[in-house]
């Protein structure tokens, strides 16, 4: 930042519409509720929110969508940074869908619960009345996604209606709704995946210790490494073996995939994303490789 | 797109992305796909090495089961099923690149005369918009409309790309022909800064690398111009504008007293111990502290995000603006504004919406609809009693309450509103206030 000219530097541009985003949820919604999964891109949100809300408390809780087949390192992060903030938690459970009969298991070597998620999520937005999610998002992360608002409307069945967005001009945001309707909110839209890092680092957050480079046991499937764990089962010909990798994104066990690398330091990891020329959904996510437009798909269903 | 898979030839950019102390620019890039739009965003995403590997692979993929005989780089770009169905852009979309120099948001434009209001929406925050024009065609009728559309919206950078000049043979003299014929429309603009740039975004002449073919264009290709573009001054940064968006009371033992006004400055320069005056209820007071969570500033300009605390323990809230005691906007319960409409049910006198305008809403009754915009010959039409979608028009509004408001060519900020019909809570308008009354 240069006082002569009054010029941001394009990160503080983006923190500073970010935080002019959540003060606007909470002012125009009355239950407003800030989705943490414990990935980079919430945990560049709660440390926004910091920013927009403090020496005041968080004018709403956090919730994360638990699907019960979380890297447990990123459990461990989650609950030590609420209870550092302060705030509150709630933890919506895709097992209690599951064994409530809300929702039935995939099964066989390629289930996963992700698209389970979005039943708890809407649910629990039931439950707790809550008119307003505040997510992650990113419009850069898929081409769906490139279309989505700021304040994304989504109508009494949770359903997102890409042809009948309502427009979005200058800084000014529409967030009128009715009773049983939502808006989610993504004070990330304009951020890349790049600039979360960048952030990270320029604010000195700590992240869940899987983003770093360590050993694991993995094995390789549709190009990707997926940690062995409990929650996926291996197919003929995958063999298990030990590798140095880490995470681009946090998802469940059983669909993310991990990278391999030896980025063991903030600064190394902002270099290899800097350098890389794969986008982080393609590389890392199967959930984003069932047909061309399963994000569109799965988004007008309700996911986040 | 041919050319795209070669990686021979020299790039101008040796980009390290990780510098991230550029500032950054907002671009709505205007046009069909006949104009070439999509293989121009995909040249300069190409080109500047910010497509990836795996999006292009699936890209040329899509494009050979297609059948579509070229690396159709709208696919890119076009994100929602329909809009590949159709083969046309619908909605905006939003790219990102950056370079040493500068960080970019594109609005990807549709330019269609039935996605008018999508082009608004895109240049409501642009910087610069980048227009195509085919060099065969020359200036069309939608040249014309996607210019003034730039100029009404307040743009104040325009670069014209006379693209397909491969077509042409990379003629000198057809390059000048449409220039001119430009520069003439341009008269009617009020557009300070105007730059054409003859391309071929196909085969990448003048987007990110100079052109061999057209050695007598002295000026600089596209990105080099767009990463050089000052845009530091557009901002106001006279009239000290700051719209109260949230009060912040944590009401804790810590901070007892602590009542601080969170928003975002809109323009001028607002300084710890600058005299204010609250409106619309026309209080005076002082700036005792600009707080962020990073510490106290002693001055804050725009866009950044701070919460204010004042000397006297006034009646402040959510709607209401600090102004600086010298400058100060108009008070209205009147406005003239230009309103581009965006539904189909149409505005008509009479009618009552909502009007949100900076971090105030009110109610507002429609007094007359002016006149409409042909949107052809970009005259106005007098006799039109209603403003339906895609259309742009002047209306009179009479409204519910004050607003604080300033002349939209003077403060893009507090110079803009939206409308939103009550009933469906849609934003049905967006409005550029011209006259103000109280």
């Amino acid at each position: 930042m240069s006082p002569k000219t009054y010029e941001l530097t394009h990160l503080r541009n983006l923190e500073s519409e970010a935080i002019h985003i959540m003060r606007e949820v909470a002012a125009q919604l009355e239950r407003p509720v800030l989705l943490f999964s414990g990935g980079k891109d919430s945990i560049v949100l709660l440390r926004l929110a910091e920013k927009a809300f403090r020496p005041a408390r968080f004018p709403f809780p956090l919730m994360h969508v638990d699907t019960g087949h979380n890297f447990p390192e990123v459990i461990e992060y989650r609950d030590r940074r609420v209870s550092e903030l302060g705030e509150r938690l709630i933890v919506a459970s895709v097992q209690e869908s599951i064994d409530g009969g809300r929702v039935a298991e995939e099964s066989g070597p390629r289930a996963s619960r992700n698209r389970l998620q979005t039943v708890t999520l809407l649910d629990a937005i039931e439950e707790h009345d809550f008119d307003a999610a505040i997510g992650g998002a990113r419009r850069d992360e898929e081409k769906a996604r490139a279309k989505e608002r700021v304040f994304s409307f989504r109508d009494d069945f949770g359903q997102w209606d890409p042809k009948a967005q309502r427009p979005e001009l200058w800084s000014l945001y529409n967030g009128r709704i009715r009773k049983g309707e939502h808006v989610r909110v993504f004070p990330l839209s304009n951020w890349t995946e790049l600039d979360v890092w960048q952030y990270i680092e320029e604010e000195r957050l700590e992240v869940p210790s899987i983003y770093f480079a360590h050993r694991r046991e993995v094995f390789r499937r549709d190009g990707m490494l997926l940690a062995v764990s409990p929650y996926v089962q291996l197919m003929d010909g995958e063999e298990r073996f030990d590798a140095s990798v880490r995470y681009r994104t946090v998802g469940d066990m059983s669909c993310t995939g991990g990278v391999e690398s030896d980025a063991a330091t903030l600064e190394s990891v902002v270099a290899e994303i800097a350098a890389t020329r794969i986008t982080e959904r393609g590389e890392t996510r199967a959930d984003d490789r069932v047909t061309e437009a399963a994000m569109e798909d799965r988004k007008k269903e309700g996911y986040f | 797109m041919p050319g795209a898979s070669t990686n021979g030839h020299a790039r101008a950019l040796k980009s390290d992305p990780r510098d991230h102390r550029a500032g950054q620019l907002r671009l709505a890039i205007v046009g069909s796909v006949d104009d070439g739009k999509s293989t121009l965003i995909g040249r300069l995403l190409f080109d500047s090495k910010q497509i990836f590997q795996d999006q292009l692979e699936h890209v040329e993929e899509t494009s050979r089961r297609r059948g579509d005989g070229y690396v159709n780089l709208a696919l890119l770009t076009d994100g929602l099923r329909a809009e590949r169905e159709q083969g046309i852009t619908i909605d905006v979309a939003h790219r990102y690149f950056a370079t040493p120099r500068r960080r970019f948001v594109i609005a990807d434009t549709p330019g269609h005369i039935q996605y008018t209001r999508n082009m608004v929406t895109g240049a409501s925050t642009a910087d610069v918009a980048v227009i195509l024009i085919d060099a065969r065609k020359g200036v069309v009728e939608q040249t014309r409309r996607h210019a003034y559309i730039t100029s009404l919206v307040g743009v104040r950078h325009l670069v014209v790309c006379v693209n397909k000049m491969d077509l042409v043979g990379y003629d000198e003299a057809a390059y000048e022909a449409v220039a001119a014929d430009f520069r003439e429309t341009a008269t009617k603009l009020d557009i300070p800064d105007i730059t054409l740039i003859p391309v071929s975004a196909l085969n990448g002449d003048n987007v990110v690398d100079r052109s061999q073919n057209m050695p007598w264009y002295e000026g600089p290709p596209l990105l080099y111009h767009l990463e050089h573009v000052h845009v530091a001054s557009d901002r106001n940064l006279h009239d000290i504008r700051f719209p109260v968006q949230y009060v912040i009371r944590p009401m804790s033992d810590e901070h007892h007293d602590y009542r601080g006004y969170a928003g975002q400055l809109a323009s001028g320069v607002l300084r710890q111990g600058d005299e204010v005056v609250v409106l619309p209820a026309g209080l005076r007071t002082r700036v005792k502290t600009l707080d962020t969570y990073d510490g106290e500033l002693a001055e804050a300009f725009p866009p950044q995000s701070v919460t204010v605390l004042l000397d006297d323990d006034l009646d402040v809230s959510r709607g209401d603006m600090l102004v600086g005691a010298g400058d100060q906007p108009q008070t209205a319960r009147r406005l003239e504004a230009t309103i581009c409409w965006m539904i189909e049910q149409p505005l008509v006198a009479r009618g009552r919406y909502v009007v949100r305008h900076t971090t105030r809403e009110v109610r507002a009754i429609v007094d007359e609809v002016v006149h409409k915009v042909d949107m052809y010959s970009l005259g106005p039409d007098a006799d039109a009693s209603q403003l339906g979608l895609n259309d742009i028009g002047v209306v009179r509004l009479r409204l519910s309450g004050p607003l604080v408001v300033d002349d939209y060519r003077r403060n893009r900020e507090t110079g803009s509103f939206i409308v939103i019909d009550e009933a469906t809570n849609a934003t049905v308008g967006a409005g550029m206030i011209t006259g103000a009354d109280n």
